[in-house]
């Protein structure tokens, strides 16, 4: 394995630290809401992200039912919290419901289609998608439909919650930044993404990640060493699987509102595609790159487009494609271009370079 | 007992086998309803449909049995379509209109040419500048293709904007017939016609011409068609464009039978054209109108019995065939 000694390899492994030592001081380093906001979708999307890598960039099986069980835990958790009122008892009833239906439906999911050729499978999927989706809006009195569910979260993650308080009995600040229940959010969203992150991590680089990639490389040769396919196929789905539907519960808390733009789109399975490439398949590390700057120009991208648009004013239809809704399209074409000419996404490319000097 | 149900298997296999399966379901569909003029509407309407959703399907299928190319963007020729025969109808909004049937003719046909047109154009782009450079690599041809759609749907969204877009139908397919108390819509029976036609003149292109056989020869071994001497790679470039085009009809079909359209028309249809060419079995023009028209019927029978079932009845028919055949009813690709 040259891949670990390459200057690249350092350099992206280096950069990896530096995003999550960013992460990590976030709330101190920008202090504003919209920063933390995007904050967390990074960390949330970094898990959902890492996991789908697991199936895509390691196993080579293509799944477009992600979001479906991030849908399945941010549901659980929102309907455990709407029914049970805020508490951590309900958080972990949500949990578990969320993550029992993921395993339930991954696991006939995978036994059903993992047999066939890779494309069935994503077409399988796509369709399943599809369903829970208009299941989501039509089983209204569960869901909330369209309209999705607003509720509360534990005590401790309340703004209004000091967590500790100065000698005036307001809430104490360290550093200018006020130690209030949305920095425990915070950090209850940063310190369980990292976990199940470090846990996709160790996972491919397990003896069970190199079967992995065996059958990636050669299905047929791997059967024929003796290893199950269908099995391990199955299996590291239902982790997949696992890892998204605590990523939604996760998400559930933090957002503290559920519904189907949220949890369940075909945009956010769009959006995890795009990240996956850009950041590179079967890295792992392009995970978090991938996520952090996609994550970033969704935010602050449109603005930057809605200047572009102003002032190509005048012109036909060219403001319209530079309109703040269609980065959509510039993102479709640039992952076109990375499929073409980098299919190893920014991680790979750059761990593979200095590679010869 | 085992002897009896191989006898009866025979008989079956005989008389039509897996082609009898719409019959069976409207035979059960027709002693569940009761009514026999609801059971008629509720029929013609699920055979349109099955026609509309074939157009859509076909050409999917097929490319997908001769060059082993999955096209996720398929669906962008079906939005594609309906939005530039709306543009064109309402472009001819007067010829519509016009009491002459000859000019709502005239206006429709050359509505559904400007789809068929620009399906074929977008399918050589497609083909050439976007499918070529991934051949024999599924992971790469699914995402590529998916970025494709995503790209497209943001056309159609920078073009045609947001919100929906109203389809003016010409006059003369307007309004319903009346034979005793069944109302049959004219617009249900021209899209049954039309897609019975458009299956005919395929399957007399595939089993009577000679491009037909090269096709048929490629879907079942590419290589033994190029070890003697045919270019299957340009047969495929044409295939793809036809299968686009016809796409792109369906959509103009759609648009019409929908009479209000909005960009998210794709990402449904898309849905529907997997689950029909996954029942229907790779590769297969029999298949998919098989599949198509159990999925229209389906849907509409399953829609009157039981509402609450209605969206869910396509995934439900997918998983009891899948079960039944894993790799489809009709399967042409091993």
């Amino acid at each position: 394995m040259t891949q670990d000694t390459t200057k690249g390899a350092l350099f992206i492994k280096a950069t990896v630290l530096t995003l999550g030592a960013l992460l990590l001081f976030a709330p101190f380093l920008f202090q504003d809401t919209r920063s933390l906001e995007v904050a967390a979708r990074i960390c949330i999307f970094v898990v959902l992200v890492a996991s789908y890598d697991l199936l895509i960039g390691y196993t080579g099986i293509v799944s477009f039912a992600h979001t479906m069980f991030f849908g399945f835990g941010a549901y659980g958790a929102a309907i455990a919290l709407k029914k049970m009122g805020p508490g951590w008892d309900a958080v972990l009833v949500g949990t578990l419901a969320g993550l029992a239906v993921s395993i339930v439906v991954a696991i006939a999911v995978g036994l059903l289609s993992l047999r066939v050729k890779a494309i069935f499978f994503a077409m399988i999927t796509l369709a399943a998608a599809s369903v829970a989706l208009v299941l989501a809006s039509q089983l209204s009195d569960l869901t909330g439909g369209e309209d999705g569910i607003t509720y509360k979260a534990p005590q401790i993650f309340k703004t209004a919650t000091k967590l500790m308080v100065d000698e005036n009995g307001k809430v104490a600040r360290l550093f200018g930044v006020k130690l209030n229940g949305k920095l425990a959010a915070y950090y209850f969203v940063f310190a369980s993404c990292l976990a199940l992150f470090v846990l996709c991590l160790r996972m491919v680089g397990s003896p069970l990640g190199t079967v992995l990639k065996a059958i990636r490389e050669n299905e047929a040769r791997a059967e024929a060493i003796g290893y199950r396919v269908v099995a391990y196929r199955t299996f590291v789905f239902v982790i997949a699987a696992i890892a998204a539907s605590l990523a939604g519960t996760i998400y559930a808390v933090w957002l503290k509102y559920t519904g189907p733009d949220t949890a369940l789109s075909f945009t956010i399975m769009i959006d995890i595609l795009l990240m996956v490439v850009i950041g590179g398949m079967g890295t792992m590390y392009g995970a978090v790159i991938g996520a952090t700057l996609l994550v970033i120009a969704q935010y602050y991208l449109r603005d930057l487009m809605g200047a572009a648009s102003e002032a190509l004013h005048g012109w036909p239809l060219l403001p319209e494609l530079f309109a703040p809704d269609r980065w959509l399209l510039w993102l479709g074409i640039i992952f076109i271009l990375l499929v073409y000419f980098f299919p190893k996404g920014i991680a790979g490319t750059i761990s593979a370079m200095g590679a010869r000097s | 007992m085992n002897q009896l149900s191989q006898t009866l298997g025979e008989t079956l296999g005989r008389i039509g086998g897996v082609n009898l399966l719409p019959v069976a379901v409207g035979l059960i569909a027709f002693v569940l309803i009761g009514a026999p003029s609801s059971w008629v509407t509720l029929t013609v309407a699920g055979l349109s449909m099955g026609m509309m959703i074939f157009l859509m399907a076909s050409g999917l299928s097929l490319i997908f049995g001769l060059m082993d190319v999955m096209n996720f963007g398929h669906s962008a020729f079906v939005s594609f379509g309906a939005f530039v025969s709306a543009s064109a109808l309402a472009y001819m909004s007067g010829w519509l209109g016009a009491d002459s049937i000859f000019l709502n003719i005239l206006a429709l046909f050359l509505a559904f040419a400007a789809a068929l047109a620009f399906g074929l154009v977008a399918g050589w782009f497609f083909e050439v500048v976007i499918i070529k450079p991934v051949y024999h690599d599924h992971l790469r041809q699914i995402l590529i293709t998916m970025g494709a759609l995503i790209v497209s749907e943001q056309i159609i969204l920078a073009v045609w904007g947001g919100a929906p877009v109203s389809v003016p139908r010409p006059a003369f397919l307007e309004g319903s017939w009346l034979l005793g108390d069944v109302t049959i819509e004219i617009y249900r029976a021209f899209a049954f016609a039309l897609g019975l036609a458009v299956y005919i003149a395929l399957y007399f292109v595939l089993k009577r011409t000679r491009i037909g056989l090269l096709i048929r020869a490629g879907v079942e071994n590419r290589e033994m068609v190029e070890a003697l001497g045919f270019k299957i790679n340009r047969l495929f470039v044409g295939v793809f464009m036809v299968g686009s085009a016809l796409a792109a009809l369906g959509g103009a079909m759609w648009a019409g039978y929908e009479t209000l359209i909005t960009p998210a028309l794709g990402g449904e249809m898309m849905i529907v054209v997997f689950i029909v060419v996954i029942i229907g079995g790779l590769g297969s023009v029999e298949g998919t109108l098989l599949g198509a028209i159990m999925v229209g019927l389906m849907a509409n029978y399953i829609g009157f019995l039981a509402p609450k079932l209605a969206l869910a009845s396509n995934m439900i028919l997918m998983m009891a065939i899948l079960l039944w055949r894993p790799s489809g009813l009709k399967p042409a690709v091993k």
